[in-house]
């Protein structure tokens, strides 16, 4: 390390790339990079490295310069270009500057957090809430502070990565059961010594296949069993239930969930995440937390537009309503086409085509792009069983004739690769 | 047989189905280098082994278990806690 003069970064000196003893730390990434390779060399586009050169509303972007529809992205209810949400960000951006450098118990606690947390009981009708930078953390927060190595944490195998590095950085004994299995759950929470806690971690929406859990069931169990629960409603929030707080209020256990983690980049359009609480000791996780302390709180533009758009979240039937008809129809249009679909009928805002491999999955996907229709592409580990598929999902701004012209889309690509015959 | 080789020989009948290299299996063979399972299969021959035995395996025992032999102990220790 002392030749000072050849810095190991120097990008003008390629020799300097792979050190010259010992083993090369990436050397364990070596057939990641091998399969990504071999996959490009066919001709294809890299799904994993689009850019959006420019974003024209919620439900267009343009994509190497050619206007696309997105029905790929998590901006379920469109709110990202509402005037009342960017004019509330502009004002707080000017009023309160660029970003708040600093943690929220120090100097990162503004008017603006105060006021998009008071947004986010008055939405779910709790006494308490807690916003943190995203929801990756709002996760990791809950799961590794409130399970200790005595308690034990009971989760769904196809849980978010979220969850799982949660339960990594805590404690806790941590315990799968089958994906949405009640009878999997309850001979597990069977099983359990009686000494140490047990929370339950459910997810409202599962947001590989689109599918929801039977949560009425599920926290009826848990409950029976002694657990505390958690939904996480990040793919449900916003057009599910009477007030659109998730697939938890749609079933009816409301009153039995002790915790709701949230986020504000999906339905509320920006970046954040929440737990929410009825818990009359949650307050103290503010101190405890370590992904709530040891982090900088999000800037006064972002918790200006989640709080405008949260509050008109609680008022946008018509759009929840048109949705819903989105969601179905190209559900229904997808299958009359011919597609294999993760679900018998569209149980969420996703709508996942199953494909048989990469290579496929990755044709089809460019196809749709070169039609002008931009999917996510999933593929192991991320998906459950293995599975490669083109997730679509579905904006309350796409109009009626969008969805026509994206299925036109699916039948033109799907003949081209094949996979319709 | 004793109470642990009637556990291996049940820990090696629920490997099968999950052994599509047909790989030998013996006190020393590992999940990761010679059944070359992915957490995928882990996860569903775990819920197998936790339903047959009526234990439970955390995902922090998990960890520390590699080889088939490290498996059978673990269950006959848990059968014997439980």
């Amino acid at each position: 390390m002392t030749e000072a003069a050849r810095t190991p970064m120097d990008p003008a000196d390629e020799t300097a790339v792979a050190p010259s003893h010992g083993r090369d730390l990436f050397s364990k990434f070596d057939a990641l990079i091998a399969e990504r390779e071999a996959l490009l060399d066919t001709g294809v586009r890299d799904p994993f490295g689009l850019v959006m050169e420019r974003v024209l509303s919620p439900t267009r972007a343009v994509v190497k310069g050619k206007e696309t529809i997105l029905l790929g992205t998590y901006n379920y209810m469109g709110m990202t270009f509402d005037p009342d949400v960017v004019a509330a960000g502009k004002q707080a951006l000017d009023e309160f500057g660029a970003g708040t450098t600093g943690s929220r118990v120090l100097n990162g606690t503004y008017q603006g957090h105060r006021e998009v947390e008071e947004a986010l009981k008055e939405f779910y009708g709790t006494a308490h809430a807690m916003v943190f930078s995203t929801g990756y953390q709002a996760n990791l927060g809950l799961m590794s502070t409130i399970a200790g190595k005595e308690d034990y944490i009971i989760l769904d195998a196809d849980s978010h990565a979220s969850i799982y590095d949660g339960c990594a950085l805590g404690n806790a004994q941590i315990v799968r059961f089958r994906h949405n299995s009640v009878e999997d759950l309850e001979r597990r929470l069977k099983r359990l010594p009686a000494e140490g806690g047990r929370l339950v971690v459910l997810e409202g929406v599962y947001s590989m296949l689109g599918d929801i859990a039977p949560l009425k069931e599920m926290v009826e169990v848990a409950k029976r069993h002694g657990a505390m629960v958690v939904v996480d409603e990040a793919h449900g929030m916003g057009f599910f239930g009477e007030h659109g707080r998730g697939v938890f209020e749609q079933a009816g256990v409301a009153d039995q969930v002790d915790f709701v983690v949230g986020t504000f980049s999906k339905s509320v359009g920006t970046v954040g995440g929440f737990v929410v609480s009825n818990h009359p000791k949650f307050e103290v996780l503010r101190l405890v937390c370590r992904p709530y302390v040891f982090t900088a709180s999000l800037p006064p533009s972002v918790v200006a537009t989640a709080a405008t758009s949260i509050r008109k979240l609680m008022h946008a039937g018509d759009k929840r309503a048109h949705l819903w008809e989105n969601s179905r129809r190209l559900h229904q249009g997808l299958r009359d086409l011919g597609f294999t679909l993760a679900t018998a009928e569209a149980e969420s805002a996703i709508i996942a085509v199953l494909l048989p491999d990469q290579q496929t999955t990755v044709m089809m996907w460019q196809a749709l792009l070169e039609a002008g229709v931009y999917v996510n592409m999933a593929r192991p580990p991320a998906t459950p069983a293995g599975m490669y598929l083109l997730r679509c999902s579905l904006c309350a701004e796409h109009s009626s004739e969008e969805v026509g012209r994206i299925l036109e889309m699916f039948e033109v690509a799907g003949r081209a690769t094949g996979v319709l015959s | 047989m004793t109470d642990r080789e009637e556990t291996f020989a049940k820990v090696q009948q629920l490997i099968e189905p999950f052994n599509k290299k047909g790989a030998p299996l013996t006190e020393a063979t590992t999940f990761a280098g010679d059944l070359e399972w992915d957490s995928l299969i882990v996860m569903d021959f775990v819920a197998s082994v936790e339903d047959e035995f009526d234990i439970l395996i955390t995902m922090n025992m998990q960890a520390e278990i590699e080889t088939v032999g490290q498996l059978v102990d673990a269950v006959e220790q848990l059968r014997n806690d439980g």
